[in-house]
């Protein structure tokens, strides 16, 4: 056997291996949205390839590290954003096409997993008390520092006068979905998420919920605009999320829409 | 169970393993037998990625890869998209990542050959080109072999730098490892734990592979 001969022979097959997957990384564009919109916007994308046969590739996280990935010049397309704030941030930053268009305002709701001492109580009052008599462990809620739910979280817990107390017991997730799953994973006795995340059949079935004031909280007014560089079907998916299809998907997930109440 | 994660790790993986190659054995080679003024600290850099935490490493490729650096800019003019957030992105960190891992098994097995091999090699005439094919490479085969396994391992389970330059893009930059942390978010604990399996299957494979390379008695060449 001849060394040389075979490891030539590797080589090659290595090389071919890599280069005939080259074609799969350039076909759908890619829609960066903020987690609370993790399952809507599946269902929705699922939707839209049903209807017009095209497809999009979502990446799901904080909004705030959605924001500083495009900045920093990830190829994303569209931004679903949880906070038009970051939004307005892009577009003075020249990276949008223009200001974008408002698509949901977002709630958020006390979320307690089965088995937990805690009850789902939206105006907090039962969280003061575990936070009094003990039952409390940990408590999660998204990273205030760029998540929007996590600093709306932040926000109905100062309100309710408990921020300083639940400051030590609180995990932070990277995003409100991750939040989420520390809340119900049972590690936690619960957590502050998005309302959309909530009304998942996945979350739903693992705990249940209260709805917080949003008299609490600054609102979630959700922004999504097209990125420089939006193809024709980014175009026509940001035209879908405006129509009654998609608008009866976020509805389903608790949304409020613009046009509506 | 996402597929396309798989294939973009095997990829990654692959890509890693060839491009590492042949610096691994010209390094390894270099390392083994030559002296020099700052061998050490040479040695020291090389395997300095064995010890730097994968989120620095992920902190300064986004800084210095970024579209506003010089090495961005240049790389941008040059195939016309940005290197952060791209599989080749993720190629060069994986690179920088796994050098110790060509560089030292290669080191290590071209050391184990005797000098007065060479020697005799050379007084016979024949070709360096044809000593390296013929005596060097076949006795160093398992310090090789054993190098890519650990590439090829080590690649399929890197996270941290991933995460930071990488922005978990289906098809491009959305790794295993990456898709599983993803899968448990999105409360889909049934396909991280079928991707989780797969990877243990193939960490072990490799880890066993590599075990009975360099083992005594272990596989041996015949030639």
């Amino acid at each position: 056997m001849n060394i040389a001969r075979r490891m030539r022979g590797l080589a090659l097959a290595l090389v071919f291996l890599f280069s005939s997957a080259i074609p799969a990384w350039a076909d759908a564009p890619v829609i960066a949205g903020a987690a609370d919109l993790k399952f809507a916007l599946e269902e929705i994308a699922a939707a839209f390839m049903e209807d017009t046969g095209r497809e999009v590739n979502l990446v799901l996280g904080s909004s705030g590290n959605l924001y500083r990935q495009i900045g920093q010049g990830a190829p994303f397309r569209m931004f679903l954003s949880a906070d038009e704030g970051f939004v307005f941030k892009l577009a003075d930053a020249g990276k949008t096409v223009d200001r974008g268009v408002l698509y949901a305002v977002g709630r958020i709701v006390i979320l307690v997993p089965h088995g937990s001492p805690l009850k789902a109580d939206g105006k907090l009052n039962d969280l003061a008390a575990a936070l009094t008599d003990g039952r409390l462990g940990k408590f999660a809620i998204a990273n205030p520092e760029h998540a929007p739910y996590g600093k709306r979280a932040e926000e109905a817990l100062k309100n309710a006068g408990l921020w300083e107390k639940i400051k030590d017991r609180l995990v932070l997730g990277e995003n409100v979905s991750q939040a989420a799953q520390f809340a119900t994973s049972g590690g936690t006795q619960g957590g502050i998420v998005a309302y959309s995340l909530a009304l998942a059949p996945a979350v739903a079935r693992l705990g249940s919920f209260a709805l917080i004031p949003d008299s609490w909280h600054e609102p979630l007014r959700q922004r999504m605009v097209l990125l420089k560089g939006a193809d024709e079907t980014t175009l026509a998916f940001y035209r879908y999320m405006q129509q009654p299809t998609a608008r009866a998907i976020m509805k389903r997930y608790g949304f409020l829409l613009p046009g509506e109440r | 169970m996402d597929w396309t994660a798989l294939v973009l790790s095997l990829e990654l993986a692959t890509a890693t393993m060839v491009v590492l190659l042949p610096i691994g054995v010209w390094a390894g080679r270099k390392l083994a037998w030559s002296r020099f003024r700052g061998k050490a600290l040479v040695e020291a850099s090389l395997a300095l990625p064995l010890v730097l935490p994968p989120t620095v490493l992920g902190f300064y490729l986004l800084v210095a890869m970024g579209g506003a650096t010089p090495l961005g800019r240049w790389y941008e003019s040059l195939f016309g998209h940005q290197l952060t957030f791209s599989f080749q992105g993720l190629l060069v960190a994986s690179l920088i990542f796994n050098l110790p891992f060509a560089v030292q098994p290669m080191q290590r097995a071209f050391e184990a050959i005797a000098p007065e091999v060479r020697e005799a090699a050379l007084c016979c005439g024949m070709s360096r080109l044809r000593i390296l094919r013929r005596i060097e490479l076949p006795l160093a085969w398992p310090g090789i072999l054993s190098a890519m396994v650990l590439i090829f391992a080590h690649t399929l389970g890197e996270f941290g730098v991933v995460l930071m330059v990488g922005g978990s893009i289906p098809g491009k930059t959305r790794t295993i490892a990456i898709a599983i942390y993803d899968r448990v978010q999105a409360f889909d604990t049934t396909g991280a734990g079928i991707m989780s399996a797969t990877l243990l299957v193939i960490s072990m494979l490799a880890i066993g592979l590599s075990y009975l390379i360099s083992a005594p008695g272990g596989i041996r060449r015949h030639d």
